[in-house]
Parts: structure tokens; sequence; C-alpha cells
């Protein structure tokens, strides 16, 4: 039989993630601070579990590696050595090496490649320090703690029926042995349903468990504590058995002694209640406590599961919606104050349903510190980094999205805005230059900013790029205030860096940024204080799949329009439209605005004679804003958006879709691309 | 050339297999499409329109909660003009999670076809769309056109 670890290999590269991701970010803390050790305590056991966790699964070269960190993480942790830059960058190398590995593994590839030269160079800092240190004695092994179980005192004992016994002594007479086993797993095991089907694959090689406590059902998800008990029968050699069974990583045999099926007796069915009725419900309580410390239940949920629940939600809303229309025709008081629940339980449920689908921009932020530390080492620039509000929760349609723009945003502000140290020293700056990132909710909105200490946007060379890049007249130039030119660092074919540096900068960056914001209807502004840095805002609404929209029509058709390109609404009559060489033009306020039929840009047959009154929605590309003539306007809805699928995709103008009250489909306009 | 070909060894093997189809007119003509792509048959319900939208996409509509994009196989092929009645089809039809619907002029039944009797000979369909018709069948004295979904789902994405 093969042992089919297939079943196990995503919870494996899951939390061998995660663990890559602790290490990463506490060897960050330790490189900054190495006397504290307490960091160490935590990279030390995610480096033993990875280990662990990777021989279980057979991926030895991993485990190898692992290993020898650990015997240097060790070292470390015994105040033997210290955290030296270049302990951290090996250690830092070790595990964007088990980063690579992991994504082999996930890629279907096990042969994860040769870490020699890592183990090597581990092994050189580590002897050559020995050597130093000559009196210590070293004691990195790991097994103490691995093997080292926790006895368990009582033991649930397990609960024979007649059927059990009866084919036990069925057993004895065939001459098998019979054997009561404790087997104990170590408490912090990460796999707690692979040990016991290792403990179960090695048993069933020779012989047969008849029982065991908890059901073999529970074993197989992990559902005990620190250990289980099992019958046992077998006609070989036992001894061998016990032996295959220690050697299973974090699995100890505790106990383990023959079984006479004779001597067993069937409980009496009123000892088996007694005890039962004897926990009082506080007893109950602290039993439960004490098994799971401190843990939020949580569950790990397949997006799509999500994605459908919200469809489910978006269903029943619709459906509210009839059963308001109707309840509005028949006037039944009974009938409305059910609507009425049902609209207070429906929309809670909708707002749950969009919680449950927040998740804290943290697992984004995390990527960064290291990557910045690198950078900033490659740049010979000395940066520290602060991380704010990363606890602040988004729809997870916008966190897919908005790890990129960050990342160009963060290496920008490495390489361009960030000044070398020598540099800042000659500018009288502290030494060490800062870079924030920070999240916030705000309203429906959130913001993040990244802001540095550097040495800000320049206007005038901005200025002057804009003119050489042939963005501008040097007479536009001039006539536009600093503020509106920093804003062209984000027209495309704009940068500012002398010197083309394959980390940023190549004149594709700040307005694809720019555009992937947009696209998120968010906004991006940046504000700089040449000499003394900048601040890039982004503005990003909670969800991509709920938004405010202006509902309007044009002859019989409904379309939505994204609130967040909509200025304002208007009502003209059509004396106030201009015609100049063909095109319409409407005076708003003092500014010119150009009109578009909403009706020609959906490829409608235009109205035969204008009304007297003509309604206007306001909206903007951009910085560029144009009337949008339409028949009616309905007024402002949230709407849920839905894809339109991959074969309407793509379709200039139209953004998505929505199903209204009445169950049909309505479009929603993307005003970046209408016109 | 004694000894024959390895697809042609193939090709007497699956002489006897049979294929399931549903059959439905377009513009008097019968075609088939096979059964097993398809997700339900349901009445005309109101379609909304695409604004430049492919010229034979006549709309999308809500199937509980999901949008799908209708195919206009009147205008798509070039066919006559289709009035919608009562006997007005749409067969909504979906692989791998990517779904769509073409409306019919009326849905004609369920059958087995032999697929050793589908003629895979597209020629003679010059002026109407070739590239997913999958071949042709007779049955007793029924002529049928034989779509293949699979690849109208892969044009229609491409």
């Amino acid at each position: 039989m093969e042992l089919d670890m297939t079943k196990y290999l995503d919870v494996f590269l899951e939390e061998s993630r995660e663990h890559i991701r602790s290490l990463n970010s506490r060897l960050l803390e330790l490189e900054k601070s190495p006397g504290e050790t307490s960091g160490l305590n935590e990279i030390f056991r995610s480096a033993h579990t990875l280990k662990g966790m990777s021989s279980t699964m057979g991926f030895d070269q991993l485990a190898d590696l692992t290993h020898h960190m650990e015997n240097l993480l060790a070292e470390l942790k015994e105040g033997r050595m210290v955290a030296n830059s270049r302990v951290v960058d090996v250690l830092f190398e070790c595990i964007d090496r088990l980063q690579i590995m992991t994504d082999n593994i996930a890629q279907g590839n096990n042969s994860t490649g040769n870490n020699t030269d890592l183990i090597k160079t581990l092994e050189t800092i580590r002897a050559g320090h020995a050597e130093t240190a000559a009196l210590e004695t070293v004691q990195p092994e790991e097994t103490v703690e691995q093997k080292e179980l926790t006895p368990t005192s009582s033991s649930q004992d397990m609960v024979y029926n007649d059927y059990d016994i009866s084919v036990l002594k069925e057993a004895l007479k065939l001459g098998y042995n019979i054997k009561y086993m404790k087997i104990g797993i170590a408490p912090n095991s990460m796999m707690k349903a692979v040990r016991a089907f290792m403990v179960f694959k090695v048993l069933e090689e020779a012989g047969e468990v008849i029982k065991s406590n908890p059901s073999a059902q529970e074993l197989d998800e992990g559902k005990y504590d620190d250990h289980f008990e099992l019958v046992y029968i077998c006609q070989g050699d036992v001894e061998t058995i016990m032996a295959k069974i220690n050697q299973i990583a974090e699995v100890k045999l505790l106990q383990n002694y023959s079984l006479d099926p004779a001597a067993l007796t069937v409980p009496e069915p009123t000892t088996l209640s007694a005890p039962q009725a004897e926990i009082s419900p506080a007893e109950e309580q602290a039993a439960h406590q004490s098994k799971i410390p401190h843990l939020k239940h949580t569950v790990r949920v397949d997006i799509e599961r999500l994605d459908n629940l919200m469809n489910l939600v978006g269903e029943l809303v619709m459906y509210k919606g009839r059963l308001e229309q109707i309840g509005s025709i028949y006037k039944l008081g009974e009938l409305n104050n059910t609507i009425e629940q049902i609209n207070r339980i429906t929309s809670d449920l909708q707002s749950v349903v969009m919680k449950v689908r927040m998740v804290p921009i943290e697992q984004v932020f995390n990527r960064f510190p290291r990557m910045i530390r690198d950078l900033a080492k490659e740049l010979g620039k000395d940066v520290d980094f602060y991380i704010e509000g990363k606890e602040t929760e988004l729809d997870r349609t916008v966190i897919d999205e908005i790890g990129d723009p960050l990342l160009h945003l963060l290496r920008n502000a490495i390489d361009h805005g960030l000044e070398s140290p020598q540099e800042r020293m000659r500018l009288g700056k502290p030494r060490q230059s800062k870079l924030y990132l920070r999240a916030r909710h705000e309203g429906n909105n959130v913001y993040i900013e990244v802001e540095d200490d550097g040495d800000g946007i320049n206007p005038n060379k901005v200025r002057a790029r804009a003119v050489k890049n042939g963005l501008l007249s040097t007479l536009e130039a001039e006539k536009l205030s600093d503020e509106e030119i920093s804003m062209l660092i984000f027209e495309s074919g704009f940068s500012t860096a002398n010197v083309v540096t394959d980390i940023s900068g190549r004149g594709v960056g700040l307005d694809v940024v720019k555009s992937k914001i947009e696209a998120m209807n968010g906004e991006i502004i940046v504000e700089s204080r040449p000499g003394l840095g900048s601040l890039f805002k982004i503005k990003l609404p909670l969800t991509l799949a709920i938004i405010q929209a202006m509902m309007v029509t044009v002859q019989n058709e409904t379309y939505a329009i994204p609130l967040t390109s909509v200025d304002e609404t208007t009502m003209i009559s059509p004396h106030d439209i201009k015609n100049i060489q063909g095109q319409e033009f409407i005076s708003l306020r003092g500014s010119i605005l150009p009109l578009l039929h909403l009706a020609r840009l959906v490829e409608l047959p235009e109205n035969v004679g204008e009304p007297d009154d003509i309604y206007v929605v306001v909206v903007h590309k951009g910085s560029r804003q144009i009337g949008l003539v339409v028949d009616t306007l309905i007024g402002q809805q949230e709407i849920v958006i839905k894809n339109l699928g991959k074969i309407l995709n793509g379709i200039p103008g139209i953004a998505g879709a929505i199903i209204a009250g009445d169950g049909n489909v309505c479009l929603i306009l993307d005003i970046a691309t209408l016109f | 050339m004694s000894l024959p070909k390895v697809n042609e060894l193939e090709e007497n093997q699956v002489h006897d297999e049979k294929v399931q189809v549903v059959a439905f007119h377009l513009a008097g003509a019968e075609y088939a499409v096979e059964i097993k792509y398809i997700e339900e048959i349901n009445r005309l319900i109101n379609i909304t329109r695409v604004p430049r939208a492919p010229f034979y996409i006549e709309g999308v509509i809500n199937l509980r909660g999901s949008i799908i994009p209708i195919i206009n196989l009147h205008k798509k092929f070039n066919l006559a003009g289709q009035n919608f009645d009562e006997r007005t089809r749409v067969i909504i039809f979906g692989i791998d999670n990517i779904k769509a619907a073409i409306i019919v002029d009326k849905v004609s039944g369920v059958m087995r076809l032999d697929v050793a009797n589908i003629v895979e000979d597209n020629q003679f369909f010059s002026p109407i769309n070739t590239e997913v018709i999958k071949g042709m069948i007779k049955v007793e004295d029924r002529l049928m056109i034989i779509l293949d979904l699979e690849k109208m789902l892969d044009t229609e994405i491409n």
C-alpha cells in the first residue's frame, strides 16, 4: 500500500508557508535588535515544526536544511553565539531556499534541489564559532524536545462491549497476541492526523487494530489530544512493531501490555452514565478550555463557497425587493410586518457575509518588510520601515489587487525617494531614512499611505521632464501649480530617475499604479514637500463586490453608473447646449463641459425631438469632466456587482452587471472606457 | 502499405459508439448538440441587450443569480430572421464553469446517434460558420447538422 500523503499536501503547504512567513518577520525583528532572544524561541519553534512536517511528508531535503538551521539557531538561543549580520544573512538565504522548495513542491516538483552549499555555510559558521568558544559542549540535538512527551496522567479508559470481548476471545483461541497500547503524540504536533495514520499503517502491516479510542475516524481527522489507545492483535514479533512505532517522529509508545479478554468486563450502564452526570457544567467548561487554550475557533473556507454564499444572499435581497413590491400593492398589514422583519434579517445577513469575506491587510503587508530590507541593502540605503494598521480589514477582492501597486510605490520610494546615508548626512538629515506604510478605515473607505522622508518630488525637475518627454509645452508647464505638476508623475511615459534601474523606473510605473487603483474604483494622490519627503495616499472602497451607483435610463434600458465616477447630476434645457464644430457643450458654473448622449454610446437610435428638460449626469474620467445625457434618473442605489463572464469580458464601457429588483439584468457602465 | 495505420484502427474501434444529442430547429433546418454539455433548457426570459458586444450576442439573462450570455445562432449563421414565440427555447450549456446559451426556434427532442454515421465534412457550409460544425447525420429521412459546443465556446472566448 502506498502511503497516500496527497490529501495532507495542501495542509502541509499552507502551514509551511505560514511558518516561512513567520520566520521571515521574526528574523527581521532579530536583525533589528540582536540582543532580544524572545523572538528566537519563535524562530526556533517554526524551524523545528517545519522540520518535523517535512520529514513526515518525506521531503528530506527540506527537513535536512531546516535541521541544520535549527542547529545554528540552537546556538543562538543558548546564547553561545550572537546574531551578527553574517548569521542573519545566511538564515535569510535559507528561508528563501525553503520558500523555493515549498513552491516547487506545490508545483508537483518533488526534487527540491541541492542545498549542500547552504548547509556547508551553516556548519562552517557554527563550527567556526565552536572553535572560539571551545569549552561549551554543543548540544543542538532536537530530539530531546521532540520526543519528550508530557506524560499523560489519567487515561480515558477504553470501554469494551460484548462484541469486542467475543472478538478478542476468538483471536486468543486462534493464537493471536492481544495488546493494549497507549500511544502519545507530541502535544504541539501540527499533523496529528498524519501521525495517527502512520501508526495505523505500521500496525496494520503485521496485524489488525480491533478497537481504538477515539474512533479510527476521529483519529483520521486528528481529533484527539496528546494520546490515543488501541487494542491490537497480531501473530508475529510484537517488539519490532513497537520499535517501528517509536521511530515515527513525534510519536511515542506510552503503555503496552497484553490483554486478557477474560478479564474484561462490560461496564454496567449505570457506571457509564453516572460519571458523566457528576461532571458539573463548570468543570466541563474548564476541561474544554484547557484543551484549547486561547485559540480562536476558525475555519478555512474555500473562496468559491463564500462567493456562492454572496450570490445567494444577492438573490435573497432581490426577492425581498419583489416581496416589498407585492406588499405595497396588496397593502396587507400582516404581510408588511413580516416583510419588515425579512428586510432586517436580509440586511444583517448581507453585512455578515460581507464581514466574512473581509481579510486583514496584514496578508499583503507582511511580505514587504523582507523585500524592503533586501532592496535597501542592494541599493546601499539605510531604511527603517514602519507598518501601521495592518489589522485593517478589506474585502478579499481588494486584497487580491492591491499588492502589486503597493509594491511598486514602496520600491519607488526606496529607489527614487530616499537618499543614500552619505547624501543624507550631507543634507543634515538623520542617517537612517524612514519609510511608513499605513492603513486605516474611514467611513466606507480604506486609506493606504506610503510615506518617506526622502528627497520628495522636485516640481522643477518634473516640469523639465514633462516638457522633455513631450507631455507639456514649456508654457503649459509653467502655468501649472506645483501640486498639479506632482500629479504628472502618474502620466504614462514618465520617470524622473536619471538612471534607469531594474528595480523601478522604465517609464512604466506610476501610471500603471494609478490605472490599477482607478480600476478598483479608488483614487491616488501624492503630496510632496521637496527635500522633506513625499506621501502617496490611496483611497479604496472597502469592497469591490458592492458599490454605490447612480441608476439611469435611456429609452427602455436601465444602466448603473458607479458613484465614484459621478460628480453631480443636473437638468438643462435644449438652449443651454452650444454646438461647436459638431460637438455639443454646456457651461456648468463657469466650466465648459462636452456633452455626450448615452443613447449613442450604447448604440441605441437617438430620440427624435429633444425634450424640454434634459437630464445630465456629470462624470469624470481622470481629470476630464463630461456631461452624459440620459432620459431619466432613477436614483442612487447600492448594487452587487456581477461579472459578465469570460465570453463578454472586456467590452469597452461595460464594467459588469447587476440583477435588479425585478430579476432583470442591468449593465454597469465603465466611464473610464465608455468614451 | 499493408498494415493499417494506428489511427485507422482506432477509428474502427469506435464504430458502434453512440452519442446522445438534443435536436432543435433553426430557420427550418434541424440541428443537434451533444447532451453532455447541456445544463438546462428554458423558455425565453427577459434578455438584456449588451451594447458593443459581437452582433450575434443577443444579450444576457439572469439564471438564478448568474449572468449568462445568449448567442443568437440565426445571426451568427446568417440565417433568416427569428421570431420569438412560445416555442422558442434557450439551451443553456456549460463547459469548465463557463456558461452560455443559444436561442433556438424549437426543441424537437433527445435522441441517440451512431457516431459512425456522422459525416465529418463541413465543406458544404460555406455561408455559415463552419468552424463550429462537427458534421452532418442522416436519421431516417431527417438531415441534421451537428454543432460542436466546445468549439463554439472556445471561439467566443478567444
